[in-house]
């Protein structure tokens, strides 16, 4: 274990732990215009980059620092960086492939900058989790519908990929490493298997945090897999945590992080939406609202790390923050060790 | 979820190259669907994980592993269990791994090319996230004594719980099952090695599994299936007993061990438990006797195939079977007219049960994937009886039902739906130009133009996606399009699509389809030349009717602060404030004659009160209340005539005229026009909707000149009753016992109090107040409201704060006026009264307040001097919050 696993799981046995809001949010409402995105370093870029959020680390690098800075300051002790789609895969989409790596690794700095100015503020030791997104490809689902077969991605892409953007993650400086809103398994055992790799070839490993996402109300990922079945599908990661996050309000993701909470013997985090859109693909779901839903998972001990996603703001997080104060953390479970398969249901097989 | 625990797990084995000859053929002539089949079959069958082996010296053994476990993936009913990967080749089973998103075994690795490729091969595997079969070989070769067999198994452990840091609960040991029976002697005792070996293992390698490959075991009776079956069965009850806990054996054929034969049983367990030296010869000898035995029927639930061929078609589409589809349609296309009736019929129908089970979360995505390909392969089917019929009839139809261009947005990357409305409308003969996903609105609209299409359908499933396809609309309407516009995807809803897509395009239509089961419909609707217009009026006038709710609901919901709202006030024009009233002070009116009254009455809400709904006049010709209407205005003019000869009411006005001037929200009225003294104020109440410059957030108070502004404004007020004797009235027909009599003099006396409102009112325009003195309106520009000036009462939608009569009262003096009295909860005694105020500017109108916040009440309250409390409870029904929960959260 890593000495900052060490560090924060001694924290989270204490208390309830806080991560960041959501980061697109908090861009849209500054309405950067299309220069805005671009700056003088892509003035003449032959794609259309708004759009490309990742971007701003190296065009709005003080934006981008303000708004981890302003999580930070509401009360988050890990914020996760501005690298959602820093991948080559997702970068792909503006011809930015190239930029992949120096994304990750300004994304994490700035994001350290930040968390240095807070830890100095009030003492308090901050945390940065590098994100890793999903990318937009689906290593177990057909784009075509014909051709069930067919894939638009491979496995050893997206490790590769996946691969890249971690390594420059912890160049950056990350101290954590968070596989998020993983809405196909195979994706992120892909990336599973290139950060081991990596920790493999450095000698030195840092905790990683696993997030994915229940997509309706099926209660299934996108791919199809029960929260259980993706627990077993992905705990050879050792995880500092498994959660959930996306797609859904607090309200409609308890029961799965119930589930996940029932199964999982490591740290369990949950960063749901300002609720469901509504008609208008807006999250309104207020802070009060939001936090006392929150709240009450901490009150019935099912989380050790809380935050927020979609539709989520600073006032969310010190919303959120403020109602699991003095909240009891979840006790980690004692599983017996069984061998627990999966396919797109958990398998249990219980040795007599 | 519960999760499928088990004791002995059952590993498909059918799906197995080297296992399965049926299997092997299917593989090798690229039949996958059939092989699906096969694998959908070991799932009904109980099988809780699948075997797949490729491992065939013909075979492209990697590519076929890959192609396999990437169908299975599309294949819910088979992909919720988890695989095994299976093969001798270690590049086979990395190839395999990178398929699956769920947690497999690996079967298997060993120590057969030493213990340097096992660790490699283990720490891979583990990174992969696997579980593994560790087969009992090592440098040596295969262990088939027990000491070798414990020997090998324990030294694997060893290794890959200290070196690899394998958790040892996803190992599981296949200590070899050879063949028993053979005639060499030192096989007798392999199947008692394995049992003890097995029984070993747990006992002293925790947390480890054993597993086997079960039909090596009987492989000396080929060709005689009921005793491989009872050798099997008595080799894994006692194999079970001692700790086997999984085995690859064929789940539908396996007989149960009390079931089996007892004479076939005993021979059977004296070979596998080797209990007597002739005891192969004595199975050998009884062998043909059992050979025509009957096997177990296979358990497949087929009872949905005795069903009507409609249900079938549905439970074939809702469980994605393709099995039985030719044969179903075609069955449902005889009993149709014609091809095109059977998709439009059964099989829409059963699409449109899944996307309504999808709604519920009863199916999920790649279940309804699976669904689509079932449609399709039945319009496939279908499709030659079309092309034939279109042959028939000359084939002057065009070649295609109509030409659609599909696009995801910009920006956006799911396609799964649009896939799907692809898929159903080619189904439906309609040609589909589908440009993919991320596409800008430069390529779409170019493409639109290209290929000259009829439609183009636009998805989305992320939020900012919403605001792409507005875009499109935009541009479609710049470049001149007309053609319609379709919108769907997960965000996208009716509602946005009428507020916000819809305004943007007016040269076409766009419109919302919920889900794939629904395009047809849609896209036909809008294509066919005689039906589009009327489909078009319905979808606009529901667009309409949505936008309108949508944005009063809007207004409901959004509350501005106070501040704000004052802030975007009504700017009063003060140049058109009226000139000073007639008189200052207040009046008296008694005794206005009953007759004078009369023609201001308005009927509408008289038989409102009666429940007869409808208009005055029309309604005395309704066809469903007409002729009730008609009896009871009857009734009416006849007592009206009476209470008018006979008095038996009394009308009565009160009216008045002071100095006044706005501050802030409140009406500041003075003793004289020297506007030193101040006689009281009048509290209004201020809208908070979200409101635009256009429309400012209006209170009552905006109508009169502010303080300040130089210009002498007034305020006028009135009360008015009908119900002097009201009471006597009611008490002779109470004693009559005639309660029709009794409700219908009320309801006149309302009646009759309003009209004097009215009446005043008109009199205060032309004369008293006298700022209209040329007016003349009828009776129903009255009802209408259309003079200038306005008459607000506390209690009404302007303000709906009902203690504001008591100051209203006391300026009035109406009580020693005109024997009006207020109850304690400001209710007006007699009943039939009116009270309010008088506003004379051309820019005052009715309003309604809506919901206020709690920033304003506590205001209000503070202005009025009334407790928080007291005040909330006032004004109750106009709260835009809860105050109990308000309250709690300010306490905390």
């Amino acid at each position: 274990m890593s000495d900052t696993e060490t560090k924060i799981r001694k924290l989270a046995a204490e208390r309830i732990l806080i991560l960041d809001g959501a980061m697109g949010t908090m861009i849209q409402q500054r309405r950067f215009s299309e220069e805005d995105f671009r700056a003088a370093r892509f003035a003449d870029w032959e794609r259309d980059l708004k759009g490309n959020n990742d971007l701003l680390i190296l065009t709005q690098p003080a934006a981008i620092r303000d708004i981890h800075l302003q999580y930070f300051r509401a009360g988050a002790d890990m914020v996760e960086t501005n690298t959602f789609s820093s991948t080559t895969i997702a970068q792909a989409d503006y011809g930015m492939e190239a930029l992949a790596y120096e994304l990750n690794v300004e994304g994490a700095k700035l994001a350290r900058e930040a968390g240095d100015i807070a830890a100095k503020e009030d003492g308090r030791p901050r945390f940065v989790a590098g994100t890793l997104g999903p990318t937009n490809r689906t290593a177990s689902i057909s784009p075509d519908v014909n051709n069930p077969g067919f894939r638009a991605v491979t496995f050893d892409q997206l490790a590769e990929a996946y691969g890249e953007a971690a390594r420059g993650l912890l160049d950056g400086g990350a101290d954590i490493l968070l596989v998020e809103t993983i809405f196909d398994t195979l994706n992120a055992k892909a990336a599973i298997f290139a950060i081991e790799q990596i920790f493999a070839d450095r000698g030195s490993r840092v905790p990683v945090m696993i997030s994915g996402t229940i997509t309706d109300l099926s209660g299934r990922t996108l791919s199809g897999q029960t929260p259980a079945a993706f627990w077993n599908a992905l705990n050879h990661a050792r995880p500092l945590s498994i959660g959930l996050n996306c797609a859904l309000g607090a309200k409609e993701m308890r029961g799965h992080i119930a589930e996940l909470s029932r199964v999982a013997n490591t740290l369990i985090c949950a960063y749901p939406n300002a609720g469901l859109p509504n008609e208008f693909g807006l999250y309104d779901e207020s802070p009060e609202a939001m936090g006392e839903l929150v709240g009450e998972f901490a009150s019935s001990g099912l989380v050790n790390i809380v935050g927020g996603c979609c539709g989520t703001t600073p006032a969310h997080i010190a919303a959120i923050a403020d109602a699991v104060k003095g909240k009891a953390p979840r006790k980690i479970p004692e599983i017996a060790p069984k061998m627990r398969l999966s396919g797109l249901e958990p398998f249990e097989l219980t040795a007599a | 979820m519960t999760s499928a625990a088990s004791r002995f797990v059952n590993v498909g084995e059918r799906t197995n190259v080297t296992g399965s000859a049926k299997f092997r053929k299917l593989i090798t002539a690229g039949d996958y669907a059939a092989a699906l089949d096969v694998a959908r079959e070991q799932v009904e069958n109980g099988a809780q994980i699948l075997d797949i082996n490729m491992d065939e010296g013909l075979l492209d053994s990697e590519k076929a592993m890959v192609e396999f476990l990437n169908l299975i993936a599309a294949e819910p009913d088979i992909a919720r269990v988890p695989v095994m990967i299976d093969s001798s080749k270690w590049s086979v089973i990395e190839a395999g791994l990178k398929c699956v998103q769920g947690k497999p075994i690996v079967n298997s690795i060993s120590m057969k090319e030493g213990e340097e490729a096992f660790i490699h091969y283990a720490k891979k595997v583990r990174a992969y996230g696997a579980a593994v079969v560790v087969m009992a070989f090592d440098e040596v070769g295969q262990a088939d004594t027990f000491e070798r067999k414990t020997e090998i198994c324990a030294r694997a452990y060893k290794i890959l719980t200290e070196q690899v840091g394998f958790p040892p609960e996803d190992i599981v040991f296949d200590p070899n099952v050879f063949a028993v029976a053979t005639g060499i002697e030192e096989h007798a005792n392999y199947g008692v090695d394995f049992i003890n070996a097995t029984k070993w293992i747990r006992e002293n390698l925790p947390h480890a599994h054993i597993s086997g490959g079960i039909s090596n075991l009987s492989f000396a009776f080929r060709g005689n299936e009921p005793v491989r079956a009872a050798m099997h069965s008595v080799f894994l009850y006692h194999a079970i007993a001692v700790g086997m806990d999984m085995g690859i054996v064929n789940a539908g054929a396996l007989p149960v061990y009390d079931d089996i034969d007892p004479e076939l049983r005993e021979l059977a367990e004296d070979v596998v438990l080797n209990r007597r030296a002739d005891a192969t010869d004595r199975l050998l000898a009884a062998a043909d006797k059992f050979k025509g035995g009957k096997q177990e029927a296979r358990v497949v639930d087929t009872r949905w195939r005795e069903q009507p061929v409609i249900k079938r078609l549905e439970h074939a589409l809702v469980h994605g079977i393709t099995e039985f589809i030719d044969a179903d349609t075609e069955e449902a296309r005889k009993e149709a007219a014609r091809p095109l009736h059977v998709i439009e019929g059964p099989l829409m129908a059963g699409m449109n049960v899944v996307g309504d089970l999808f709604g519920a979360g009863k199916m999920f995505l790649p279940q309804v994937v699976k669904s689509a390909r079932v449609m399709k392969q039945a319009v496939a089917y279908l499709m030659p009886f079309m092309e034939e019929e279109k042959r028939l009839n000359g084939g002057t139809e065009r070649s295609n039902a109509g030409k659609i261009l599909m696009a995801t947005v910009k920006g956006d990357v799911h396609d799964i739906g649009k896939n799907i409305v692809g898929v159903v409308l080619q189904c439906n003969n309609y040609e589909v130009i589908d440009l993919g996903v991320m596409v800008p609105v430069q390529k779409i609209l170019a493409a639109a133009k290209e290929h000259n299409v009829d439609a183009i359908g636009l998805s989305g499933l992320i939020t900012p996606s919403l605001d792409e396809m507005v875009t499109v609309a935009s541009e479609m309407e710049r470049e001149g399009f007309d053609i319609p516009l379709l919108i769907g995807g997960a965000t996208t809803s009716k509602i946005h699509t009428a507020v916000k897509i819809h305004p943007a395009y007016k040269r076409g239509q766009a419109v919302y389809v919920i889900d794939a089961s629904r395009a047809v419909g849609v896209v036909s609707q809008l294509l066919a030349k005689d039906a589009k217009a009327a489909y078009v009026a319905d979808v606009q006038a529901d667009y309409a009717r949505l936008a309108e709710n949508h944005a009063r609901a809007q207004e409901d919901k959004v509350r501005s602060p106070i501040a704000a709202a004052r802030a975007n006030r009504l700017e009063l024009d003060v140049s058109q404030v009226q000139p000073k009233p007639s008189f200052l002070g207040t009046k008296v009116f008694n005794e206005i004659p009953l007759e004078t009254l009369i023609p201001y009455i308005d009927w509408t809400p008289f038989f409102q009160t009666w429940e007869l709904k409808g208009r005055y006049p029309e309604i005395l010709t309704d066809a469903k209340y007409g002729e009730a209407a008609r009896n009871l205005f009857d009734d009416a003019t006849a007592m009206l005539k009476q209470m008018a000869a006979e008095k038996w009411l009394e009308a009565r006005a009160v009216i008045g005229f002071w100095p006044a001037a706005a501050r802030g929200d409140d009406i500041v009225l003075f003793k004289d026009e020297g506007r030193t003294e101040e006689l009281g104020v009048l509290h209004t109440l201020r809208q908070q909707m979200s409101r635009t410059k256009e429309r400012p957030n209006l209170a009552l108070s905006d109508f009169i000149a502010p303080e300040g502004s130089g210009v002498p404004d007034y305020i006028g007020a009135f009360a008015v009753t009908a119900g002097i004797g009201e009471e006597a009235v009611t008490q002779r027909f109470a004693r009559a016992n005639d309660d029709y009599g009794g409700i219908l003099a009320k309801a006149l006396a309302d009646r009759l109090a309003e009209a004097a409102a009215e009446w005043m009112h008109q009199q205060v325009r032309r004369e008293h107040w006298g700022y209209a003195p040329d007016e003349s309106l009828a009776n129903e520009d009255l009802i209408a409201e259309t003079y200038q000036g306005i008459r607000p009462a506390p209690g009404y939608p302007a303000q709906p704060d009902h203690t504001e009569k008591g100051f209203l009262f006391e300026l009035l003096d109406a009580p020693k006026a005109i024997g009006l009295t207020l109850t304690e909860s400001y209710a007006m005694w007699p009943g039939s009264a009116v009270s309010g105020l008088y506003f004379s500017h051309p820019q005052s109108r009715y309003f309604g307040l809506g919901k206020i916040d709690r920033d304003q009440t506590a205001d209000y309250a503070a202005r009025k001097g009334y407790e928080l409390p007291d005040m909330e409870r006032w004004l109750a029904p106009v709260l835009n919050y809860d105050p109990n929960r308000v309250a709690k959260i300010a306490a905390e």
